[in-house]
């Protein structure tokens, strides 16, 4: 117990020192831009409406000491920090004034629930399907499966989700293929509001395991058919080990162990694709939010968006990489 | 010592087994087994003896009831008669095998670092492989299983402990006793002091000797190191090129032995003292997809003649329970004084 | 090596359709070298009509004639996705040999870049350095910024092998007989370490040209460099299904979904053929 305390420490520090790096990092490419965040928003604002030169002037003022532009670079990061762990990132644009996080705190809880779902299943499924074609190298459906998977995996998730758009959207629109949940549906703790979300996240949720289940269940299959050449499966196949024991206890628990780390990796992949995906389907999440805030020049919220993003993930991988000694015993002993 | 008395545990008559392969338009069949026949008896140490690639874990397999596509049982017959009657692992239908496998029939596998699940503690992996067979419940299982491993020195706390924290030397008296915990009738043991230093592969051959002669089993070791064979065995076949040259008991094959093959496997060992330069056979085992003709040793045998290039030599019984397949096993020698040896060992 | 490639395409299906595939898109996109047409230009031809024997794929909204237009499209979609690859090749085979090898502080300080490069989520990322460089972000520059993600997973794979062959007796021997650290690696560990990188680098392209094609989608790259991305981007944002002019984006779907289907094909299949295992169970052990 004491060693996976102390694993799960060590793990920690290391959570914290990349997200820090990260974020320092994107605020560094925010400060490559030959733009000048103030005068963007000065554009914008007197684009959409009649101010006073007065009025731009003391604008002018309010934002540069908001934004520190003013000061040097060293200031400004600092700044940066600590409003950022202050959670305060400073008003957005488009719901001016609307603090950026806020709007992000709003949208969070979509795309996570989106992604935690989405991630599961394909996971589970993809890995279960995966190890019964391995273990089953002739199953006809298992094959057809195989090539299904093989087919669509390639593919990148906004054709994918445009494709289903299409299709859900004109030929057969039995799905909704917009928003959240229903316009007519008030938000609150009602099975009706439940209801309606359910249904809403049945298209991007089905776009996202589509994608990703190819990449488990042909990476399960080898993995699988690799396990069962080895040694110890041959041993326990030789002396009439109940096979489901051997499928399960043996096979299985030994090829999930990579899978587990190929998880962690590929969380960042599937943010990025849970993003893309809430666009085509107008999902209520941080993908959404991110184009509007791009579209709209909307320094800070773009700025949020992205630190939430590397927190999420980051965080993400460490709890995955927490699962990792649970079912190999032999990283526990490190 | 005779056993020719002892009753028959394993036939094995004319048993042939191929890999059949076809692969990029080309089509191989490799003669792994070709033609077989032997006799095993009851509490009993068989040593198989041969070099690498001389078909003799493919032979193993068989008898394991462990064969798997590409290699395929084409001819012959394997028929064990254990207590619960006979049964023909080279045709058996697998629920059979099922009813036999570990409670009579069972396997020492070679390699002790990788035949344990890393992920499985010790105690669960005795109840996946014996629980079934012995038909115990889970605490009378136990218990049973502490006895055995006690008898191999091993304390049970190992049942709790994972591959990985145990040493090599352990690991294998575990997979032994994994082995041997339901006392089956007959235990194939492929290869198991390989790789291991000489004192543990004392202890693990002298434990293998003394689990046998307590549970009157019978043991197929198969080896390619003749001075364990010299050690354990009580009758030795040598295989090559997929069959059987040489069966004997040990001390005639190795003081009088009657194929080239056998005397030069004998000839190869070692002894303290010795000053003379060890005779090495010129050439390499065969091809067993392509073997040449007739006898499969001539290209490389000493005393080749014409016939053995033509025709194959039927075995022939040239001593009490000691055959030989030569044609020229009358003027078969001991390449090296084997009776008196010039150092310190008697 | 001819031999390889001649039983690989006679025996393995997966290899010859992916073959197939790529060089189609290839051809393809090469015939842009000596289109008549300049693709950057619009409203140069008749609009909206459907494939004939005139316009082979028919024009688009904006006077282009679609063929031309693709044709470029897809050049510049490969060539893109290409220089990625190399480039995030080299970057990972340096970083998983040198990690793999010298170990030590090396090894822990490359594999915490490499942790930091995998907890960020790329495409917030993109999104933001199209936010900040606009319009001066061309295709090298984003290609570039995508290399920078494109190696940590293989730096890792490179990395374990890495580990695997420090400890082989050739090593040994070389460093004994003297060999700077810099050749070991170039000449004795690299060759291990090629198939991967070939198995890989398929899968890079795919990975990266998705990637553009999602960001140009969206209109967040040089709307004026045709490439997959943008002619979807301009079919979308003229609605064309709406309108009536299918082939706008249905022509395009098909071609990309021939192009990555025959990469990720012939990635898988080059996979299984290096892996001796796999190709034993192709005969049926």
């Amino acid at each position: 117990m004491q060693a996976y305390l102390w694993f799960i420490g060590k793990r920690l520090l290391q959570l914290l020192a990349v997200i820090f790096c990260a974020i320092s990092a994107t605020f560094l490419v925010t400060h490559l831009s030959p733009i000048d965040p103030v005068e963007q928003v000065l554009g914008r604002l007197s684009a959409r409406s009649n101010l006073s030169p007065e009025a731009i002037e003391a604008t002018r003022v309010a934002l540069t000491e908001m934004y520190g532009t003013n000061q040097p670079i060293l200031q400004q990061y600092f700044n940066f920090w600590a409003r950022l762990v202050r959670g305060d990132l400073g008003p957005s644009l488009l719901a001016f004034p609307t603090p950026a996080m806020d709007l992000v705190g709003r949208a969070m809880p979509w795309t996570l629930g989106l992604l935690v779902t989405s991630t599961l299943i394909t996971f589970v499924i993809g890995n279960l399907l995966g190890a019964l074609a391995g273990y089953n190298p002739d199953n006809r459906f298992l094959k057809a499966f195989g090539l299904l998977s093989m087919g669509i995996q390639p593919i990148p998730y906004y054709i994918v989700a445009f494709i289903l758009l299409i299709i859900f959207g004109y030929f057969w629109p039995i799905l909704p293929v917009s928003g959240g949940f229903a316009m007519d549906v008030r938000p609150g703790w009602s099975w009706q509001y439940a209801g309606s979300i359910l249904q809403h996240s049945i298209l991007p949720a089905l776009s996202l395991v589509l994608v990703g289940f190819g990449g488990w269940f042909l990476g399960m299959r080898a993995l699988v058919s690799n396990v069962i050449n080895d040694d110890y499966v041959t041993y326990a196949e030789l002396a009439g080990v109940d096979r489901s024991t051997i499928a399960g206890s043996y096979v299985i628990r030994n090829a999930i162990v990579p899978q587990l780390t190929a998880l962690a990796m590929a969380i960042g992949g599937v943010f990025s694709g849970t993003v893309i995906t809430e666009q085509v389907f107008n999902y209520p999440g941080l993908g959404s939010l991110l184009i509007d805030a791009v579209n709209y020049g909307d320094y800070s919220l773009v700025l949020a968006v992205s630190t939430v993003s590397i927190t999420a993930v980051a965080g993400a991988i460490f709890i995955v990489d927490l699962l990792h000694p649970l079912l190999d015993p032999r990283v526990r002993a490190e | 010592m005779t056993l020719e008395n002892n009753a028959e545990i394993l036939k094995v008559e004319n048993l042939r087994a191929y890999y059949q392969m076809n692969y990029f338009g080309v089509s191989r069949e490799v003669r792994a087994v070709d033609d077989i026949t032997v006799t095993m008896r009851k509490n009993e140490v068989y040593g198989i003896a041969g070099e690498s690639s001389s078909g003799k874990t493919s032979f193993i397999k068989v008898l394991a009831a462990a064969i798997r596509p590409p290699l395929k049982v084409v001819s012959g017959t394997a028929k064990y008669s254990f207590s619960t009657g006979p049964i023909d692992v080279a045709h058996a239908s697998p629920a059979e095998i099922e009813a036999v496998r570990w409670k009579h029939l069972s396997y020492i596998m070679q390699g002790s670092m990788s035949v344990l699940n890393p992920v499985r503690r010790i105690g669960r992996t005795f109840q996946d492989f014996a629980q079934r067979p012995l038909g115990l419940k889970d605490k009378a299982f136990e218990d049973r299983v502490v006895a055995h491993l006690a008898r191999l020195k091993l304390p049970p706390d190992v049942l709790r402990a994972y591959p990985h924290e145990l040493s090599g030397g352990m690991r294998q008296r575990v997979t032994i006793g994994l082995a041997t915990v339901c006392h089956p009738e007959f235990i194939i043991a492929d290869e198991p002091t390989t790789a291991l230093d000489v004192v543990v592969q004392k202890e693990v051959l002298g434990l293998i000797r003394d689990i046998q002669k307590e549970m009157g089993a019978s043991v197929v070791f198969v080896t390619h190191d003749m001075s364990v064979h010299a050690n354990v065995a009580d009758r030795v076949g040598i295989i090559y090129a997929g069959r059987l040259v040489e069966e004997g008991p040990t001390r005639e094959m190795f003081f009088a032995p009657k194929h080239p093959y056998t005397a030069h496997l004998v000839a190869s060992l070692p002894r303290i003292g010795d000053t003379q330069q060890r005779p090495a056979l010129e050439g390499r085992p065969p091809n067993l997809a392509d073997p040449p003709q007739g006898c499969r040793f001539h290209p490389r045998c000493p005393l080749a003649v014409d016939i053995c290039k033509k025709e194959v030599p039927p075995m022939e019984v040239v001593g009490p329970d000691h055959r030989t397949a030569c044609w020229r096993w009358k003027d078969v020698e001991p390449l090296v004084n084997v009776a008196k040896p010039a150092g310190v060992m008697a | 090596m001819f031999a390889v490639l001649r039983d690989l395409i006679r025996y393995n299906i997966e290899f010859a359709i992916g073959l197939i595939l790529v060089a189609i898109v290839v051809i393809f996109a090469a015939l842009s070298y000596v289109s008549p047409v300049d693709p950057t230009l619009i409203y140069v031809a008749v609009p909206d009509q459907p494939p004939s024997a005139q316009y082979w794929f028919g024009t688009n909204s904006r006077g282009q004639d679609l063929f031309w237009q693709l044709s470029a499209a897809f050049r510049n979609s490969l060539i893109f996705g290409i220089t990625v690859a190399v480039l995030s090749r080299i970057i990972s085979i340096a970083v998983g040999l040198a990690s793999g090898y010298i170990g030590g502080w090396v090894d822990r300080v490359l594999m915490f870049i490499n942790d930091i490069f995998v907890a960020v989520p790329i495409f917030p990322i993109l999104v933001l350095f199209y936010f900040v460089l606009r319009n001066n972000l061309d295709s090298f520059t984003l290609a570039l910024i995508m290399a920078c993600f494109g190696w940590p997973f293989d730096a890792r794979l490179i990395r374990s092998v890495a580990l695997g062959l420090k400890h082989r007796e050739f090593t040994r021997h070389a460093v004994f007989a003297g060999m700077s650290t810099r050749k070991v690696l170039l000449e004795e560990h690299l060759p291990y370490v090629m198939p991967i990188v070939f198995s890989t680098f398929m899968n890079n392209m795919l990975w990266s040209i998705g990637l553009e094609v999602t960001l140009a989608v969206l209109g967040f790259t040089n709307l004026n460099n045709p490439t997959i991305g943008t002619v979807l981007y301009w079919a979308n944002s003229h609605s064309a299904m709406v309108v009536g002019v299918w082939w706008w984006l249905a022509i395009p779907v098909v071609l990309i979904v021939m192009t990555f289907l025959g990469l990720f094909l012939l990635a898988i299949s080059m996979n299984e053929y290096i892996d001796p295992r796999s190709r034993l169970r192709r005969m049926g052990a």
